[in-house]
């Protein structure tokens, strides 16, 4: 601050411009905050494990020891976004593996309209404790695919339920949701999608 | 300004006149007036929507108006009583009050304080242009609830939602500015001996709630500009398709809302803090205890949001950890309504109108409290959720509870802003009509909540007729008994029974040391406290 002014007026300025700049930058913390709050939730979901999110990337097959003493039952669900007009359904309902088993099943998606779609799944396991435990090494959510008009096209996944699942969870659900690719937008970006103003 | 002048100003007690003075006013008096009659006016805008509303939820069917217009009634509605009608009605006090409280001449920022407040007739007139555009057939005002949840809000809402966004940033930036200048007023123009644990505690709630502004507005902002980018700038924020996630917007809006209910309540604690002790003529029981539950309950109201959020498919980890906190709160409210109660007991009592709207607020306030407590139990919200239930929980709170206060804080310190004391047989009329038909409006929503009717319906099941109907009676009663204290306030302004300085027998403070009326300027030298 400039030399101190003598006068109650002037001390009270200054107070006040210190408050002023102080209360201002929280304001604008705070507002950045709330966008923060974008990446800091994917974060604390993978800290945590919880939202059942598998993640769209990758797990390396490693050579993990079967559980043979264990079976736990994977259940298959195909939705669809309210805009997206595939079909789209799982080639088997469930199948029952051991954790450490490497697994493959698929689904089946069909274009029955006039126009080329691209389309992109986004993955969910429940229970969400479970999520952390089920590996996928292969996945059709891993990129966007591309339906000609009328094409039909079968759609693995090749996963392993990993032998630390907890003892007490011994039925897994799978399900992916298949949105329309916003045009304009890559696949790992959230932003820049065209379909905000979609009529209903 | 040298100390020649301000003696000179003092004695003339120059006030500017005509439009100028209200439209370039710096003064903290007229500020105040006019938060006050901005909220009581929007008082009857948002009261005459929920008329339309339980009018038509009156009896079963579809007998007034359009689902589509009815989703507009209950959106404004809400809106306007929670930004346009409680908080300007609290901020309102908050002028009047808080720089005669703790010996300061004006407010910190008399020129930002104008603005604060102009802002708000300018926020609420275009969001009420929507309206008046959708009565005229073109297009439809915001019809996605006070909580305007994505992607309602975002891929389905109707063009006037951008002004709806724009309308929501003007309100934000007038409340922050506003807590900003009571904040920096608190901290640095209280007369010299006025410790910040000698200071009323009506100040104290609100340099609490102006932190609580400041913390949380910006959220707001934030949500309402991700909302606008998602709706105008190809954005993802709230949207699945693109990676984002509406579930995110419940997150971002609760992190602001709830703290924004405790905003709305925290004053109403203080104008009770205020008139309980004048009126049983007795200090105010456990001083220090009030102002740490005030700033516990201030604290605790960050880490709770997610109680609005139980049915999200939360893990249980999360509903627990949500849980437990909210329960916490109980316990620094229950101290102050412990308090309250002990200020009471074995003091000299009377019962004019502001005590009996302070009593009304602590019993039925507390009602609203045990509601929402039991609406804290995660799994049984599962059945309350979305519930009139809920709608009879916050209206308690809200209406039985804030508004309340805010009628209670009018009747009190109206003698000194105007030096007339209003009518008493008047008042107690409103209060006893207000009162009474409250109940009537309110009550029955508990059993209809819990029976299963769901909130923000046009129309319900037969099995819920009855008590829609007596809540329907009630809320009309209520909504006229208002214009009682209409005729009151304007017939106090124009004249009555000559007020003294002091008012009440049993008040305390600077502001009760003033000349009633209170001069357009006071304290310009400070005072010395006793």
């Amino acid at each position: 601050m400039a030399s101190q002014p003598n006068n109650i007026e002037g001390q009270n300025k200054n107070s006040n411009s210190r408050v002023i700049a102080r209360l201002m930058f929280v304001v604008v913390g705070m507002f950045g905050f709330g966008f923060a709050l974008v990446p800091l939730y994917d974060v604390f979901c993978d800290v945590t494990g919880i939202n059942g999110k598998t993640g769209d990337q990758v797990t390396l097959a490693e050579d993990l020891q079967v559980d043979t003493s264990r079976v736990v039952e994977v259940e298959f669900i195909a939705s669809l976004n309210d805009s997206m007009p595939w079909e789209f359904k799982p080639m088997v309902h469930s199948v029952k593996v051991h954790p450490g088993e490497s697994t493959r099943i698929a689904y089946v998606a069909v274009n029955k309209t006039d126009r080329a779609i691209v389309g992109h799944a986004v993955p969910s396991v429940a229970p969400g404790r479970a999520a952390g435990y089920f590996q996928k090494t292969e996945c059709f959510c891993f990129t966007e695919q591309k339906l000609e008009p009328g094409e039909e096209k079968e759609m693995p996944v090749i996963f392993v339920v990993d032998p630390e699942l907890p003892d007490d969870v011994s039925q897994l659900a799978l399900s992916y949701t298949f949105f329309i690719k916003p045009s304009g937008a890559s696949k790992d970006t959230a932003s820049l999608a065209d379909n905000s103003n979609q009529e209903i | 300004m040298s100390a020649v002048i301000e003696e000179h100003h003092e004695h003339h007690d120059h006030k500017p006149s005509g439009i100028g003075r209200w439209l370039f006013s710096t003064n903290h008096k007229d500020i105040g007036t006019m938060y006050l009659w901005f909220s009581f006016i929007m008082f009857f805008v948002g009261g005459a929507m929920a008329l339309v509303i339980r009018a038509e939820l009156f009896q079963p069917g579809l007998q007034l108006v359009e689902p589509e217009f009815f989703n507009q009634m209950t959106t404004l509605h809400g809106l306007i009583m929670v930004f346009g009608v409680i908080m300007p009605g609290f901020v309102g006090l908050a002028n009047w009050m808080v720089p005669m409280m703790i010996g300061a001449p004006d407010m910190a920022l008399p020129r930002m304080n104008n603005w604060s407040f102009w802002l708000l007739p300018g926020a609420f007139g275009m969001l009420l242009a929507s309206l008046v555009m959708s009565l005229m057939g073109m297009g439809s005002a915001p019809n996605f609830g006070w909580t305007f949840y994505a992607p309602l809000s975002t891929t389905y809402g109707p063009a006037s939602t951008d002004y709806f966004i724009f309308s929501v940033h003007l309100m934000g930036i007038s409340s922050i500015m506003g807590a900003i200048n009571i904040i920096a007023t608190i901290m640095n123009m209280r007369a010299p001996g006025m410790t910040y644990m000698k200071m009323p505690i009506f100040v104290w709630t609100w340099f609490i709630t102006a932190y609580l502004l400041i913390a949380v507005m910006p959220v707001l902002a934030g949500v309402v500009t991700m909302m606008l980018m998602d709706r105008n700038f190809g954005t993802s924020f709230f949207n699945a398709a693109g990676g984002g996630d509406p579930v995110l917007f419940q997150h971002v809006f609760w992190f602001f809302g709830h703290p924004e209910v405790y905003i709305m309540i925290l004053p109403a604690f203080g104008v009770v803090s205020q008139i309980v002790p004048t009126f049983a003529r007795k200090k105010i029981f456990g001083y220090s205890s009030m102002v740490y539950a005030t700033a516990s309950i201030a604290f605790l109201s960050f880490i709770v949001w997610a109680h609005h959020m139980f049915t999200t498919g939360m893990p249980v980890a999360g509903e627990l950890f949500f849980m437990y906190a909210t329960m916490l709160i109980a316990i620094p409210t229950g101290v102050k309504v412990f308090n309250w109660v002990s200020t009471m007991w074995r003091g000299s009592m009377t019962f004019e109108t502001p005590m009996l709207f302070a009593i009304a607020f602590i019993f039925l306030f507390t009602i609203g409290g045990f509601t929402g407590l039991m609406m804290c139990i995660a799994p049984a919200d599962f059945q309350y959720h979305d519930t009139y239930f809920i709608v009879a929980h916050f209206h308690y709170v809200l209406a039985t509870g804030a508004a309340f206060s805010i009628m209670a804080a009018v009747y009190f310190w109206i003698p000194k802003w105007t030096g007339n004391m209003y009518d008493e047989k008047l008042g107690k009329l409103h209060f006893w009509v207000t009162a009474i038909s409250a109940n009537v409006l309110f009550f029955p929503m508990h059993f209809v909540g819990l029976a299963g009717m769901p909130r923000r319906i046009p129309d319900y099941s037969l099995q819920f007729a009855e008590f829609n109907a007596m809540a329907t009676v009630g809320a009309f009663v209520f909504g006229l008994s208002q214009l009682i204290f209409l005729y009151n306030v304007i017939k106090t302004i124009r004249g009555g029974v000559k007020a003294t300085d002091r008012v009440w027998d049993g008040a305390d403070g600077l502001e009760w040391t003033l000349p009633s009326p209170a001069p357009f300027h006071s304290f310009t030298t400070p005072p010395t406290l006793k």
